[in-house]
């Protein structure tokens, strides 16, 4: 037989021959599988991303793996500016690159980027014969290999023959039809976790053995790939058994000519090393040797473990003495026996308060440890809380009949949501997680003015104050409260949080105007509390000065960045505009013009519209929805948090806790050309009702790239065609309080911010539903689109929702006249409040443009010539433009 | 089978040398780069010698004559730089498509003068696509190493207008060389693929990369074998190296190229490297002396000059290239 061989090649070649040990590829560069490197990319933090990669190659990978596959970014640019940065450093572009990626379109950038040999992850049958045959012609064209998952018209290969039987079908039309070099076809047959207690899925392992063996025996040159991990997620949580598995699957698989695979080294026990009895345990399972070798090795794996993992509700803990039940509540966020417990408690001690010094606060430490250890997830730590209230709530009946003083706190904290915002989860969040370290909470609510955050501050002699904000227009208002706080005298430590904010915002605007106290940044929850001890212990002068210096850094950073930035002149931008080539056919007359309410839309319909990988980040667990619920490392979490969600979800849609309502407008509209959009009074397009004013990229553009702005998809008035835009006001949050303050009165915050994360994810659905509605119904030109969730959530469709404030309009102001023309307030409730957040929290605004060439794109940075111009445009003062666009310009 | 495959069979083929070195011998002024097609253009046109195939062809073929006399049985069109992205610099990336079509035309008529001359010694024209003045992979600005001055898209299109030109004006094959960036490269491959495929036709494809110094490695850090690898999936007819080094530094590159290439292998390296003013002063014997050196290893199948070399120094290797058999392909 010909001795085929796969060549590979970064700046240095890879060769697999048949003697070649099993290849390793690196998998942490890959925002799916880690959230570290996905946090990275998010903030663009490239430099340690590349760390990331670096550590990978100095680990001992071979190939390494990267996917930027996730919702919130634009993955193809994500791909390519990666690549780019992996090609400058020789250590890192020295091995070959895996292009991992479900959309093609990103597959086809990174394929631009890379003068080696690399590995294309994935190609399939999955869309059918052409696809597959149209992509691996693109494939050997520009010089890659190709990994095939075993994946057709009919699904995913779970059964040794449908694996063989897609693996020669591809194989074949590879071979014969694109002529692709054979050594260069890299199968993937489904590795499935076995031992799931599903009779079904206990031969999957040795049929991915049998299916490997079978593709090298018959299908000459081909390798044989895949992900070992996936096979032990039954044993989640017991590493122990988990790396035996792997190990002995690995043994099995490579003895049946497995090439490479994605394996996590530090999760890999030495094959000679794993214990007799375990190894005949795990053998029996992957190989299927007895019938009952699953429930065998369950058994055998609880004692391997120690602490009983057993499925059937196991009470054996009840025995514990009194302090190690309380823990065991606490950390498990168990409700039920707290009481009786406290109340056990109680009696043991001369003081009731003694019991919150005592065992209960032994019990949250134990719960900051784990969480600080990355042993616990924030969901588990957001009920810890609740069972620590309700047993502080039992004993403050007694602790006030004792009248001896409460718990002494280690600090005494305020929250507040800026005013203008109204966005609060995150905030609650971290007043939980430093409620359960002790911390005394002092929750101002949301849109809080600066007066009174500083009025309470003083009052309360708190040590710390925490503001929060979701929309960009509370950057200022933080600014707003340092400068106050400044002038007021004050020396508290300020801490920044919320999703627009940034450790850059934070050193360059914010620390600079308060130079009496300092000035932190928080990432998110799980740094709140080492931030906060830092500040308040022995080495809160040391920790300051290390903040400091490092701050300044930023700044100097910031302003080295900001002096390479070359934007273009406004009017060049304008030139170098997207230029559509305007066709009649292409602008679609609405079945419906003007104003449409909708006034108590059915929750039934809209939640199988919910997009839930962002309600999962909310809980700060990373990955995708509906992966996420198998994960190896926040699966057990992420699924039992689905389940509470999904049980709340019921309840409002019973129980109609929520009322959903929006208005629609569809509008007769020209551009001028430039980037204002008249919209006008009715058909004869003599009247223009209201202008809308877009902003336009001003970055240099590489050859060819237009400098888009959304006006720019909405036909020119020169053109003669009659055009439209569309505009939206959707709300899922009314109702909402009377629920939230019962469950704040129970102390239950975990249902509360439970509550308001699902109240989000409605009126996100609502709003994808609005507007498939419009682009079937009402507007009307995307009668034949079929699409499922799945595909409407990679936005698939044809037009696009931007909304004000967000990266393709960041100009918050353009919601006035979207209130206005829709008349929002009136018709549906949702305020607009004066930092242009909208009220209700849970609701979503937008415009409609149908153009198929409309796309979704980021403005980046403007110069001040554009703001001039827009800011006469609108006739708005130039000051007051430039404070609402600060976050944008250059 | 083509006819220069058949005759790369029997022997090893030789390549002409440097089109730069023999233009300056002329000592040619402003005019002669305008004259005819450029007169009232704005920008200074002297130095780009692609031009000088329209402007004056009568040079450019008696430099391909020169070559043929010596023994060259390959000479390479006066197209170096004839790409959209090369040519902006003078403001004629306008002018792209006259400028091969015309090369590879003046060529085809000196190689078929020759051929006919001597039918048993069949002359050959190779399009030459240098690797323009912007690389995709690595970034011209030092603080920003993500930012790259090109894309593989803009330059799969200036390859494709320069490889149609080529072909429409009668070239035998298409020679990628000179490369130092391999994504450019590839760029190159990718578009002669669309243009054979709109075609229908296949021409012979000559690789050459260029190692640029000691450390053995391509401008944007490849090594030799990196490289051939990258390149491989594209239908080559021949992969070697040029430029950049001499010939005696060359060697052990072309050691790991001829060990590993699954195709045949070809060298036009300079004469020796560069004095310090710039002049290459390795003489015809000389450099024969360290090409006998790879012959003796039967390292070649394709074999001739790049920088500084003269029809003196290719009437040298003819000589001796005929007294030896190609190398034979032993890999795959």
């Amino acid at each position: 037989m010909k001795n085929y061989t796969l060549k590979l090649s970064g700046l240095e070649p890879l060769i697999v021959t048949p003697e070649t040990n099993f290849v390793n590829i690196g998998e942490r560069t890959n925002v799916t599988g880690s959230r570290k490197f996905l946090r990275l990319i998010k903030e663009e933090k490239f430099d340690e991303a590349l760390d990331v990669a670096r550590d990978q190659v100095e680990g001992g990978a071979q190939i390494l793996d990267v996917n930027m596959d996730e919702g919130m970014l634009d993955g193809k640019e994500a791909m390519v500016t990666f690549l780019n940065l992996i090609a400058s450093e020789p250590d890192i572009a020295r091995i070959p690159v895996m292009i991992d990626s479900s959309k093609w379109e990103i597959i086809e950038a990174g394929l631009k980027c890379i003068q080696g040999k690399g590995v294309v992850n994935s190609i399939s049958l999955k869309e059918g014969e052409e696809k597959f045959i149209e992509q691996a012609k693109k494939v050997k064209m520009y010089g890659a290999a190709t990994i095939v998952m075993a994946f057709d018209e009919d699904g995913q290969a779970d059964t040794y023959e449908r694996r063989i039987e897609i693996c020669k079908r591809s194989y074949d039309i590879l071979v014969d039809k694109v002529k692709f070099p054979p050594q260069d076809i890299i199968f993937d047959p489904n590795i499935f976790p076995v031992a799931t207690g599903i009779p079904e899925h206990n031969n999957y392992a040795v049929d991915f053995f049998k299916a490997t063996k079978w593709i090298k025996d018959n299908l000459p040159g081909a390798r044989v790939s895949g992900g070992v991990s996936n096979v032990s997620f039954s044993f989640r949580g017991n590493n122990a058994v988990r790396e035996a598995m792997h190990s002995a699957f690995l043994y099995h698989a490579i003895k049946n000519g497995m090439d490479m695979g994605i394996v996590n080294p530090t999760m890999l026990e030495i094959y000679d090393e794993i214990p007799k009895e375990l190894l005949e345990k795990v053998e029996d399972v992957l190989l299927n040797r007895n019938d009952n070798a699953t429930e065998v090795l369950l058994d055998y794996a609880e004692s391997v473990k120690g602490d009983g993992k057993k499925k059937e509700r196991d009470l054996s803990w009840r025995e514990q003495d009194v302090k190690g039940r309380i823990t065991h509540s606490l950390v498990k966020g168990l409700t039920e026996f707290i009481e009786e417990d406290t109340e056990e408690c109680r009696l043991l001690f001369p003081e009731p308060i003694q019991v919150i010094e005592g065992p209960l606060m032994d019990g949250m430490n134990v719960v900051g440890d784990l969480f600080g250890s990355g042993k616990m997830f924030l969901p588990q730590v957001v009920k810890s809380a609740r069972v620590m209230k309700q047993a502080v709530a039992y004993l403050n009946p007694f602790i006030e009949e004792a009248k001896n003083g409460a718990v002494e706190p280690n600090g005494k904290v305020l929250m507040a949501t800026v005013k203008g915002d109204v966005h609060d989860i995150g905030k609650n969040i971290v007043g939980v997680v430093l409620g359960c370290n002790n911390y005394d909470i002092v929750d101002m609510g949301v849109m809080v003015p600066t007066q009174d955050i500083i009025k309470k501050a003083v009052e309360e002699n708190v040590d710390v104050i925490g503001l929060s904000g979701l929309i960009t227009p509370s950057l200022d208002e933080m600014v707003d409260v340092a400068t106050e706080m400044e002038k007021a005298g004050l020396d508290i430590p300020l801490l920044i949080g919320g999703a627009t904010t940034s450790r850059v915002h934070t050193a360059v605007k914010i620390e600079e105007n308060y130079k009496k106290g300092q000035t932190i940044h928080v990432l998110d929850a799980s740094r709140s509390v080492t931030v906060v001890e830092r500040l308040l212990g022995k080495t809160s002068g040391e920790f300051v000065s290390e903040i400091k210096t490092e701050y300044e850094k930023v700044r100097v950073n910031h302003a080295n960045k900001k002096s390479q930035k070359r934007l273009l002149p406004y009017d060049v931008a304008l030139e170098n505009k997207f230029k559509i080539d305007w066709k009649a056919e292409e602008v679609y007359k609405p079945n419906f013009i003007g104003n449409k309410t909708f006034y108590d839309f059915s929750l039934t319909e809209i939640i199988p519209f919910i997009d839930w990988t962002p309600f999962f980040q909310t809980w700060q667990l990373a990955g995708r929805y509906p992966r996420i619920l198998t994960d190896e490392v926040v699966g057990e979490q992420a699924t039992s948090l689905f389940a509470d969600a999904q049980e709340m979800l019921a309840k409002i849609e019973k129980e109609k806790w929520l009322t959903a309502k929006s208005v629609v407008g569809i509008w007769p509209a020209n551009s001028n050309g430039k980037d204002d959009v008249f919209t006008y009074s009715d058909e004869s397009r003599t009247e223009v009702k209201d202008t809308l004013h877009s902003l336009r990229q001003q970055t240099q553009k590489a050859k060819q790239l237009p400098n888009f702005s959304l006006a720019d998809f909405i036909a020119p008035k020169e053109t003669g065609l009659q055009d439209y835009i569309g505009g939206f006001v959707v709300t899922a949050g009314l109702g909402i309080e009377p629920y939230v303050k019962q469950y704040q009165e129970d102390n239950d915050d975990y249902n509360a911010i439970l509550l308001k994360a699902l109240a989000d994810r409605l009126a996100e659905a609502f709003a994808e539903l609005m507007h498939k509605k419009v682009r079937e119904e009402l507007w009307g030109y995307a009668k034949t689109e079929n699409l499922d969730n799945e595909e409407l959530i990679k936005e698939k469709y044809q037009g696009i929702r931007p909304a004000p404030g967000y990266p393709a309009c960041p100009d918050h102001t353009e919601k006035i006249t979207l209130f206005n023309k829709l008349n929002a307030t009136e018709e549906i409730g949702v305020e607009l409040t004066e930092s242009m957040a909208m009220y209700p929290a849970a609701s979503v605004s937008g415009f409609y443009y149908a153009h198929p060439q409309s796309k979704y794109f980021g403005l980046g940075k403007i110069e001040m010539d554009q703001v001039k111009s827009i800011a006469e445009r609108k006739g708005m003062e130039e000051e007051k433009m430039k404070k609402w666009l600060s976050p944008v310009i250059n | 089978m083509s006819r220069i495959k058949e005759e790369l069979k029997k022997k090893i083929l030789v390549l002409d040398g440097a089109m730069g070195t023999m233009i300056q011998q002329y000592q040619l002024g402003e005019d002669d780069f305008r004259k005819g097609w450029f007169e009232g253009h704005d920008f200074p046109l002297k130095g780009n010698n692609d031009l000088l195939s329209l402007t004056r062809p009568d040079i450019i073929k008696a430099i391909h004559a020169k070559y043929f006399e010596a023994g060259a049985d390959i000479v390479e069109t006066n197209t170096f730089s004839g790409t959209t992205i090369a040519q902006e610099d003078y403001g004629t990336q306008g002018k792209v498509y006259e400028i091969n079509y015309h090369s590879a035309k003046i060529a085809r008529e000196i190689a078929d003068e020759f051929t006919a001359k001597e039918p048993n010694k069949p002359r050959f024209v190779a399009g030459s696509m240098g690797p323009t003045n912007k690389t995709a992979s690595i970034s011209p600005v030092i603080n920003d190493p993500g930012y790259r001055a090109i894309s593989f898209d803009e330059l799969v299109e200036a390859f494709k207008l320069q490889a149609n030109a080529l072909v429409e004006g009668g070239v035998d094959m298409l020679l990628v060389e000179t490369i130092i960036d391999t994504l450019n490269a590839k760029a190159a491959l990718f578009a002669i693929e669309q243009v054979f495929e709109e075609k229908g036709i296949e021409l012979p494809i000559m690789v050459s990369g260029t190692i640029t110094d000691q450390s053995g490695r391509t401008l944007s850090g490849q090594t030799t074998e990196a490289f051939l690898i990258s390149t491989e999936h594209a239908p080559i007819t021949s992969i070697g190296l040029n430029c950049a080094l001499g010939a005696k530094d060359l060697r052990p590159y072309l050691q790991v190229m001829a060990k590993k290439s699954p195709f045949l292998v070809s060298a036009h390296p300079n004469a020796g490297l560069p004095n310090e003013f710039g002049e290459y002063d390795e003489t015809p014997e000389m450099m024969a002396d360290q090409i006998k050196v790879f012959l003796d290893e039967g390292l070649l199948n394709i074999v001739g000059g790049c920088c500084g070399t003269s029809p003196a120094h290719i009437k040298a290797i003819a000589n001796l290239a005929s007294q030896y058999k190609p190398r034979e392909i032993k890999n795959n």
